[in-house]
């Protein structure tokens, strides 16, 4: 069998890996691609204390979780295509639309 | 002792392609090693009991959501992005802090204590079916969040129609 501890440690362990690609990362595909990392994480956290805890709830607020995570990628992609028409770039450290200098 | 060594497998693919997707270059290269990762979670659902949210894992993770980032990286023409660096300045910094996160996070995690015990035992669910025990849950408790998700969902239709039909084009695009 198979400890909770060793879920946990996998979830946060992958969600650190998300962060860390958010923080680090140029290019503004690589930072959607990062919070849909973050987001698996958080479910592979609530799976496990769902099934640790005897209770199916969790797994519920897992696929609203899925759910909600389609919509916002639609979104962030849109935004994405339009703001690479405007600005013929996607490096992050390159948009200073709201700079004072 | 065969759930132990699935599990580790199963956790060392997710970490390492984890690791190598968001350091690779080229985001298509990146994308794929990240949609191994999301297959390999839904692996761990099927070691956890949850087979309806493995199949779910699959098909709209990898299936759905990684497809169309790569649909919008063959639109997007990257050549030019791929030049010049793939990590900000000061990058050593924030792993740094995220790593000291983690480190507590993980401390947290083996101090848990397991305090309830529901009514979903793995007999029962083996007894009904997991799909059906889910279904009964989400359409009855929770059948206005799942109403309001469907809302969310229609939002970004919308949204994409306003964006782009309704911009007005200055003859580059």
């Amino acid at each position: 069998m198979v400890p909770l501890s060793w879920y946990l440690i996998v979830s946060f362990c992958l969600f650190g890996i998300g962060l860390v690609g958010f923080l680090i990362r140029r290019n503004l595909i690589m930072l959607l691609l990062s919070i849909e990392i973050m987001l698996n994480a958080v479910n592979l956290s609530l799976v496990a204390l769902g099934h640790y805890l005897q209770d199916i709830r969790p797994q519920v607020i897992a696929l609203f979780i899925i759910g909600c995570a389609a919509g916002a990628v639609a979104v962030g992609l849109i935004l994405l295509v339009i703001t690479y028409r405007n600005k013929a770039t996607l490096k992050v450290d390159e948009f200073n639309l709201l700079r004072e200098d | 002792m065969v759930l132990q060594g699935l599990f580790l497998y199963f956790a060392l693919m997710i970490l390492g392609t984890g690791i190598l997707g968001i350091t690779q270059k080229n985001p298509v290269k990146s994308l794929l090693w990240i949609l191994l990762t999301f297959v390999h979670l839904g692996g761990l659902y099927l070691l956890l009991n949850a087979e309806f949210l493995a199949v779910v894992q699959i098909i709209v993770y990898a299936g759905a959501i990684l497809v169309m980032f790569l649909f919008v990286i063959f639109l997007l023409d990257l050549k030019e992005e791929e030049k010049g660096e793939v990590f900000l300045k000061s990058w050593q910094l924030r792993v740094w802090a995220i790593l000291l996160l983690v480190f507590f996070l993980v401390i947290g995690g083996l101090n848990y204590k397991i305090f309830y015990q529901g009514p979903y035992t793995i007999e029962f669910i083996e007894k009904e079916g997991h799909s059906k025990a889910l279904g009964l849950v989400l359409f009855s408790d929770y059948v206005y969040p799942l109403i309001l998700l469907g809302f969310i969902l229609l939002v970004p239709l919308i949204g994409i129609g306003i964006m782009l039909f309704g911009r007005k084009t200055n003859g580059s695009s």
